[in-house]
């Protein structure tokens, strides 16, 4: 879609300033913000680290247990271990910023957002559990 | 017993003697009653006439005093003075805005973006006067009350980096009081702001930093605002798709 560019009138006695590249630095709500955006490239990791671990599957025996014998390097673990922190973060913070998006109603009642947050976190913890279960019971 | 004073650090810009602003420091009374505009009118008054900022109502209604105060944009009629002891207090013009003189921003900008999101009632079809008026229930009007208390004090907009690296945001406010009127029982025009606040300028800019609900004096929630659209954006983008055949 395209709309026609605004232009603005020059005004040479206007003072404008413009952003720093390291705008984010200067506040802590900012870095804040900036960690969360970074950690979907933490999402990111594992989603290639699970699809790299189903194409062992499709190769045997063989290439699965170099695949879990290389996730029990020093190398991977501390690799998972800050994309599990990261990814707890993820999820915390958009869990938390869910309510602000989604306003639902019952009837007249509207539900207040700490019940949609709310959900969020058992919706995570069921799963989570639900997982446990699968793989402890295998 | 000497009367205890509070330093102000007060940003100037006179564009017919300088290119650069400057930071000039008065020394104001500390008095307990005084909101940071009482200290600037008091500069004004008594120490230097030439500094120039807006203000008017003097009680959070009016909307024309938003400044930064150490770095964050507030409602100069609403900060207390005392409350930034032990100073100094460094006063700033509202960031991310063009700036006119000292204190005063240019906010044409602004005005614009508020008129593009065709902040009024659309109906297809106007009622005839006979028929009686609109009628709304409570609820309904809840729907959309807390958009509608905006003062346009642009505090989001300083507060917005998105704004500040992005001038043509359309911006927090904006997509606010489109949302007062999308929400509105008696408004049928959201698929016309919705054609404007879709484009590249409008809600996908916002990257969900909050702060514009961070700064904002009559709790307005436009970053709340903002992700509501975006989820109707998307709502309507998914019911484009899968029935084509419907309006
Ligand atoms: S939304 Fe809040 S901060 Fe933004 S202009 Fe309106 S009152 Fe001011
Ligand atoms: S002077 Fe009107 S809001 Fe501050």
């Amino acid at each position: 879609m395209s709309h026609p560019t605004r232009y603005r009138k020059y005004h040479p006695k206007l003072y404008r300033t413009r952003m720093p590249i390291f705008w984010w630095v200067r506040k802590w709500t900012h870095i804040h913000f900036i960690t969360r955006e970074l950690t979907s490239v933490f999402v990111a990791f594992y989603a290639i680290e699970l699809l790299f671990l189903l194409r062992t599957l499709t190769r045997g025996q063989e290439a699965y247990d170099a695949f879990l014998a290389w996730l029990q390097t020093p190398l991977a673990l501390a690799l998972n271990t800050i994309a599990f922190l990261m990814i707890a973060f993820h999820s915390i913070t958009w869990f938390n910023l869910a309510p602000k998006a989604l306003v639902i109603r019952v009837g007249e009642l509207r539900i207040p957002p700490v019940a949609i947050a709310g959900m969020n976190y058992a919706g995570w913890a069921v799963f989570s559990a639900a997982l446990a279960w699968l793989i402890l019971s295998a | 017993m000497t009367q205890q004073t509070i330093a102000l650090e007060v940003f100037r810009y006179r564009p017919e003697e300088e290119h650069e602003p400057t930071f000039q420091t008065y020394e104001v009374p500390l008095k307990k009653e005084w909101v940071v505009l009482d200290a600037l009118n008091y500069i004004k008054d008594e120490i230097d006439g030439t500094l120039t900022f807006r203000w008017s109502c003097r009680m959070g209604v009016c909307g024309s005093c938003g400044m930064m105060i150490n770095g964050t944009p507030v409602l100069t009629c609403a900060a207390f003075l005392e409350t930034y002891q032990p100073g100094p207090v460094r006063i700033e013009p509202l960031a991310n805005f063009p700036v006119v003189r000292d204190l005063v921003i240019l906010m044409s900008d602004f005005m614009e973006k508020l008129g593009r999101v065709k902040p009024w009632i659309i109906t297809e079809k106007e009622k005839p006067v006979a028929e009686g008026e609109y009628l709304q229930t409570p609820t309904q009007l809840a729907d959309f009350k807390q958009y509608s208390m905006c003062i346009n004090c642009m505090l989001c907009y300083s507060a917005c980096p998105v704004s500040g690296l992005e001038p043509d945001f359309i911006g927090p406010a904006a997509i606010a009081l489109a949302q007062r009127y999308n929400l509105d029982s008696r408004d049928e025009g959201s698929a016309q702001r919705m054609e404007i606040l879709s484009q590249d300028d409008g809600i996908w800019q916002c990257t969900l930093v909050g702060e514009c609900s961070a700064v904002c004096p009559k709790g307005v929630d436009p970053a709340g605002a903002i992700q509501r659209y975006k989820v109707a954006s998307t709502n309507d983008w998914w019911r484009s798709k899968l029935m084509p055949w419907g309006k």
